[in-house]
């Protein structure tokens, strides 16, 4: 086992899978807001994001080839549309579920409508946010092994080599590193989301599973 | 944008609707190994979903295993069963099944853990048993988010069955795989949007299966608590 | 007022969300600075940008096809390359000719190892019937694209074949291709993709043999679903790669090609002119003279067989063949 070069490839399995969905937040967040102001976008936009899902990832990273050659890019792109797919919905629920006397309430106390967007709707929208965040990261980590198909350095590079060598060695320690490192990237958001909502932590977590259960309600596609 | 020109023309070709190797049969082979694996996955996961809402017990456990289980990587565990298994049907089987397993063993246990403790209670008034509940109450009301789990992964069966081409086997994936291989983007792009176009087709059959199955009144709850 | 458990107006929650917002904001910068800077290289690489499609001024990029036998041959490249004091980046396991043959000619790749043979054939001439090796040299050499050429061969060799097992060879009294004629349209002929599209593949088959074969099976490179499939009896007949290990261990039989169907198949460098100077060309060429085909099957062999790593393998020849490295 070349263990120097498995840690730089995690390290890159890393970086593909975290910032698409870093990136796929940030663009997530405007889209989100618009579908929320205007609610006759946001049926175009989910039926934009089933038909974006139902691509089979291989297939988006060869069609890329072309245009962003055999590099990060070709792979970071389209891991971000799939994150964006899971995070728009996402912040759309999560801003939808501002009670409505909450906004009132700040309204009332002469907040401006960006500034109860940023100070009040956004950080009571996080949970929920968050929990598509954390689907959106693990997938990412995940789909990012898929590169291996395309010769993008990637923890996939070990399925394949240790298909071909018959080194089994190489399919476990990948197949570990991938399932850690994104549940640690997973954990990191779970602690995450406990910081950043004070407000929320709440005996018994009934309304905590609930709000990642509901988000299992779209899986990326491969 | 010629990714769609390239598209266009190889589907258009008739040599790829006819013979062994022809766009009909590689559907029916994809609707095969994703319907084969649907099936295992749901009667593992429905029966398991439905105990754990109704016994309440391990809901957290359940939806955690679910995130947990997302970060299984397809491919790696494609091989993993193909090195252990070899050449066979298990090989790709058990990798389609395992990762479709969260989406309907998560909604399945929404599903039910949800419904109106208020139904329940009656239910209980009326002298029901635990069995009798399960069945004549709380499946029926936790229908809708039943059937979106095995919406989902049906779709998800599908997009990913692609990635089975990886070790010999036909469906659409072979498009993409065989595509690859040669640099025909006409053929990866065709097969992807074959896909797309099989999992559009699919989820339109669940919807119209939830039309069937589940009772309006259910549909438009269902709906209003989304 | 009434302060309701909703209004994060508490200072600190406010501030703990917009410092989350600032975390997050430097985390994806970081990240995009990462992603910039980073290579998909392998250990031993330089780095490379690779927001651009040309190599980066004075590096050379290496790269190969996704079997390990091409993954060793572009680590010695890359081990000798930069003990000759030349910058390099790796860029391995791309995949088939069809795809990475396109990089090289674009630039984006400037030095790979290839099989002269299959390279005239699938990508330079397709109609191509040169079969010794100065004769595909020539085709080669005369018909490349300007931007490239090919360095000297090596006299190792790593045909395609027809390779069946031991036992059916034995029942069908088999020693050559040419004796399929009638069998093949009982038999399942398996390969990587490319292979049923290839000129050299089924197509020169038909055309050299007269070969129509029951089906084709797309397997993999030479690899172990190719095997796999050959000792099941999943396909009868499958390209197996010359200097593939297994062909000793697995008793195959590689069937004579009396008819060259497949050239030859010498080891050869391909290079993008731009980007190799002449300390690459001649680190390169150094390497071709030493190496054979016996050199190169031992070297397999401890790579696939016995998993040994790519670079302590690669590095192992280089000094016993007084390469520095």
């Amino acid at each position: 086992m070349n263990w120097p070069q498995f840690w730089q490839y995690t390290a890159a399995n890393a970086l593909l899978g975290i910032l698409p969905a870093v990136v796929g937040l940030a663009i997530s967040v405007p889209i989100g807001i618009a579908c929320v102001r205007w609610r006759w976008l946001y049926g175009p936009v989910l039926s934009a994001t089933s038909v974006v899902y139902a691509i089979p990832s291989l297939a988006l990273f060869v069609v890329l080839i072309a245009y962003t050659g055999l590099s990060n890019l070709t792979v970071i792109i389209p891991l971000t549309l799939f994150s964006l797919c899971v995070l728009v919905p996402n912040v759309v629920d999560g801003l939808r579920s501002v009670p409505e006397p909450v906004r009132q309430a700040a309204t009332a106390m002469g907040f401006g409508t960006l500034r109860r967007l940023v100070q009040v709707e956004l950080p009571l929208a996080v949970p929920i946010v968050i929990a598509g965040l954390r689907i959106a990261v693990v997938s990412s980590i995940s789909l990012a092994s898929v590169s291996g198909l395309i010769g993008v350095a990637s923890l996939g590079y070990f399925f394949i080599d240790g298909l071909q060598r018959n080194f089994n060695e190489e399919i476990y320690a990948a197949i570990v590193a991938v399932i850690g490192l994104a549940l640690a990237c997973d954990l990191i958001l779970v602690l995450a989301r406990r910081m950043l909502t004070p407000w929320s932590r709440k005996p018994g977590g009934r309304a905590t599973v609930n709000a990642e259960g509901a988000q299992l309600l779209q899986e990326p596609a491969i | 944008m010629s990714y769609f020109s390239f598209a266009w023309n190889w589907l258009k070709s008739s040599s790829q609707w006819h013979g062994a190797d022809g766009i009909p049969i590689r559907v029916l082979q994809h609707l095969g190994y994703s319907g084969l694996s649907l099936l295992v996955a749901t009667l593992i996961a429905l029966p398991l979903g439905v105990l754990i809402g109704h016994f309440g017990r391990g809901g957290f456990l359940v939806v955690n295993l679910a995130n947990a289980w997302r970060a299984i990587p397809t491919l790696g565990l494609l091989i993993l069963m193909v090195s252990l298994l070899g050449f066979s049907v298990l090989a790709w089987l058990i990798p389609l099944v395992v990762l479709a397993i969260p989406p309907i063993l998560v909604n399945a246990y929404e599903g039910v853990a949800g419904v109106d403790r208020d139904l329940i209670d009656a239910a209980r008034g009326m002298g029901m048993t635990d069995w009798q509940i399960l069945r004549r109450v709380e499946v029926p009301v936790a229908l809708p988010l039943i059937m979106l789990g095995l919406r989902t992964g049906a779709i998800f069966i599908v997009a990913t069955a692609t990635i089975a081409a990886e070790i010999g086997v036909g469906g659409l994936g072979r498009y993409i795989i065989d595509g690859l291989a040669t640099n025909n983007y006409g053929e990866v792009a065709g097969g992807a949007a074959l896909v797309v176009v099989l999992a559009l087709l699919v989820q339109f059959a669940f919807v119209g299966l939830r039309r069937l199955f589940v009772p309006a009144p259910l549909r438009a709850m269902a709906r209003a608590e989304s | 007022m009434m302060r309701t458990g909703y209004l994060p107006v508490q200072r600190g929650a406010k501030r703990g969300v917009q410092r989350g917002v600032l975390a997050g904001v430097a985390v994806s910068i970081a990240l995009t600075i990462a992603a910039c800077g980073s290579s998909s290289s392998s250990s031993g690489g330089g780095s490379s940008n690779p927001l651009a499609p040309t190599a980066s001024k004075g590096t050379v990029v290496i790269g190969s096809a996704n079997f390990p036998e091409n993954e060793l041959l572009a680590e010695i490249y890359s081990l000798a390359l930069q003990g000759a004091g030349v910058k390099v980046t790796d860029k391995f396991n791309i995949g088939a000719r069809e795809v990475y043959y396109p990089e090289v000619e674009k630039g984006a790749i400037t030095v790979i190892p290839e099989y002269n043979g299959a390279l005239l054939t699938t990508s330079v001439d397709t109609k191509s019937t040169a079969a010794t090796t100065a004769a595909v040299n020539a085709a080669l050499t005369s018909k490349l694209p300007a931007a490239l050429e090919i360095l000297n061969s090596s006299s190792a060799q790593d045909k395609d074949s027809v390779t069946v097992t031991q036992s059916f060879a034995k029942a069908h009294h088999l020693t050559s291709i040419a004796q399929l004629t009638t069998l093949a349209k009982t038999m399942v002929i398996g390969a990587a993709p490319e292979f049923k599209t290839r000129a050299d593949g089924l197509v020169g088959l038909r055309t050299n043999y007269g070969l129509t074969f029951k089906s084709f099976s797309p397997l993999d490179e030479s690899g172990p679903i190719t095997l796999a499939a050959l000792k099941d009896n999943k396909v009868q007949a499958a390209d197996v790669f010359t200097t593939t290990p297994q062909i000793i261990t697995d008793n195959l039989v590689a069937l004579a090609d009396p008819k060259f169907n497949f050239a030859a198949q010498n080891v050869t460098p391909l290079v993008y002119k731009k980007g190799a100077n002449s300390t690459v060309v001649n680190t390169l060429n150094e390497i071709s003279a030493k190496l054979t085909t016996a050199g190169l099957l031992a070297m397999d062999k401890a790579v696939i067989l016995d998993h040994a790593q790519y670079n302590a393998v690669a590095a192992g020849w280089l000094k016993a063949v007084g390469i520095k490295s």
